[in-house]
């Protein structure tokens, strides 16, 4: 069985093709005004990335803040179940997962079989999501895919006072300006929004194996802040791991439509 | 009153003004009271208590910097020199970066003692929307704190979260509470007010069909709700008086007050004052009881 995960984020849309539980095909668009195009782009793109048509799919599972736009879906999928299912599926050991998004961080419990147990979300405010470490590598002006690596570099523990992003910015200001090195700066501020994750984390209590998903897995400054706070021996994250929850979707897509 | 200077496109005014019934030369003391806010920063001249020129302009990188803009700005259209001022009070945020001020007092205590000069002694909560913090302040009939609640830690509902919402529909900012009204069906509050998600908050609702008017109705209630959730922590007791840049904005005050059901009081002055007048105040008092400098 063919199916299709759309996942229409708050930046981007994700769209992941999954034949008899492999991936065989991804797409990935800016979701910009219109969320129902977005959808469609990307959709295309990981039809033609796995070289067959919308014919082939016997279903199609939509998820993500955008998921009202997502026409094409017949399996509805909410957001914390699309990551524990894909947390599931990349790591079947998982019993913790971590979706940090662009606007939202979400932490959810699952038992053995992916199916959720607690969850906790942050949607109000972006000091604990994507957006805060984007806001603070304009202050720096150092580009999104540096900031992990810059603060990879950097073995100092600066604390940053600031919790709202806003505020912060001219917080990275004035350490600018007072001299402080770029990368304990990057470091202070992985470490600020790691702190904030964690004590979601904890919420639900931190129970091993922990996966990482969502666009922020990418910035390995991150996940290794993540990994100090939590105090926990690995944090898993697979490949590509921004379309984690386009995955959950298409394998509950498989599931359900059955 | 206040001449409007450099109406820029989505900025708030700067303006000065200077009283044309005060001459400084017959003052006994004439002290000055330096705001440098986070956004704004005001300085007021008093000559024996009674406002004699101010200035009220954007804060800069720099606080020294602004604080002797501020100050220039103030004494523009006056005569008056800045050596004959006898004593001068820094406030606000960039307080301790004042230069020329002989000391500094708290935010909190120069908008209660402030607010208790401009609307009357009265006032017994005064709520201080700022650039960048609210303050809720419960105070006594000399304009004495005997309460306060501020949250500095969130800048949604403050001044710069309207700024750069402003920005965002490309509305001036003081047309946004006029604005605001202009709509046939009041929609709801957004639900998330922070500042980093306007953007997306606005896309989304402009997405679901509202016009940009009904956009700014949501986003001013939602502050409305915000600013009210602090007041109802620190309690209000009348009378009720509003200082800072949101309380000229009728978009989020009229809503607030329709929460409240109390009305706030008015004043000819302008509300961006208060932590000017009250630092200025406080010059005042200290220099004639003899503990200001030269005495």
């Amino acid at each position: 069985m063919i199916t299709a995960g759309i996942d229409c984020g708050a930046k981007n849309t994700k769209t992941v093709i999954l034949k008899d539980g492999k991936i065989i095909g991804k797409g990935m668009v800016f979701t910009g005004f219109e969320q129902s195009e977005a959808v469609k782009a990307s959709l295309e793109m990981a039809l033609k990335d796995a070289g067959i048509t919308a014919q082939d799919l016997s279903h199609i599972g939509g998820t993500g803040s955008g998921a009202k736009s997502i026409q094409e879906a017949d399996v509805k999928v909410n957001d914390i179940k699309a990551m524990s299912m894909a947390a599931h599926y990349f790591f079947p050991h998982s019993r913790t997962v971590a979706d940090v998004g662009a606007e939202e961080g979400r932490a959810a419990k699952c038992d053995e079989k992916g199916n959720v147990v607690d969850f906790a979300i942050n949607e109000k405010c972006a000091a604990g999501a994507g957006a805060f470490i984007e806001a603070m590598g304009r202050a720096l002006e150092t580009p999104l895919t540096e900031m992990g690596e810059l603060a990879l570099s950097s073995d100092k523990a600066i604390a940053m006072n600031a919790q709202c992003t806003i505020f912060a910015e001219s917080e990275v200001v004035g350490l600018i300006h007072a001299k402080t090195a770029k990368k304990d700066i990057s470091k202070a501020i992985h470490d600020a929004m790691a702190s904030r994750i964690v004590s979601m984390i904890r919420r639900i209590g931190v129970n091993p194996d922990i996966v990482m998903i969502g666009g922020v897995a990418y910035n390995s400054g991150f996940v290794s802040a993540l990994h100090r706070e939590l105090a926990v021996e690995k944090i898993y994250v697979p490949e590509d791991p921004e379309f984690g929850a386009a995955v959950g979707a298409a394998v509950v897509a498989a599931v359900d439509g059955q | 009153m206040p001449e409007e200077k450099k109406p820029e496109f989505w900025r708030w005014l700067e303006t000065n003004w200077v009283n044309p019934d005060i001459k400084w030369e017959d003052a006994q003391i004439i002290t000055a009271g330096i705001d440098v806010g986070s956004v704004s920063s005001q300085a007021l001249v008093m000559t024996d208590g009674e406002i004699y020129a101010y200035g009220n302009m954007r804060t800069g990188s720099d606080s020294p910097d602004s604080a002797r803009s501020a100050l220039k700005f103030a004494l523009e259209k006056t005569t008056l020199p800045q050596e004959k001022i006898h004593y001068c009070i820094g406030t606000g945020y960039g307080r301790v970066n004042v230069p020329m001020a002989d000391r500094s007092v708290t935010e909190i205590a120069c908008h209660a003692r402030g607010a208790n000069f401009i609307y009357g002694p009265q006032v017994r909560t005064v709520l201080d929307v700022g650039g960048q913090d609210i303050k809720a302040i419960r105070c006594d009939d000399k304009g004495k704190v005997t309460n306060f609640l501020m949250n500095d830690k969130c800048a949604a509902g403050t001044g710069r979260g309207m700024e750069v919402f402003s920005d965002l529909l490309s509305v001036p900012i003081g047309d946004v509470g006029d604005r605001s009204f202009q709509i046939d069906k009041e929609p709801i509050a957004v639900s998330s007010t922070c500042v980093v998600y306007a953007k997306s908050e606005a896309t989304g609702l402009l997405r679901k069909g509202l016009d940009t008017n009904e956009v700014l109705a949501a986003y001013c209630s939602a502050m409305a709700d915000r600013i009210y959730s602090l007041l109802e922590r620190v309690g209000v007791e009348p009378e009720f008086a509003i200082t800072g840049g949101m309380a000229k904005n009728r978009g989020v005050i009229d809503r607030l007050k329709k929460k409240m059901g109390i009305e706030p009081m008015k004043t000819k002055w302008d509300t961006q004052l208060a932590g000017a007048v009250g630092a200025a105040l406080f010059g005042y008092a200290l220099t004639k009881k003899g503990k200001g400098s030269g005495n």
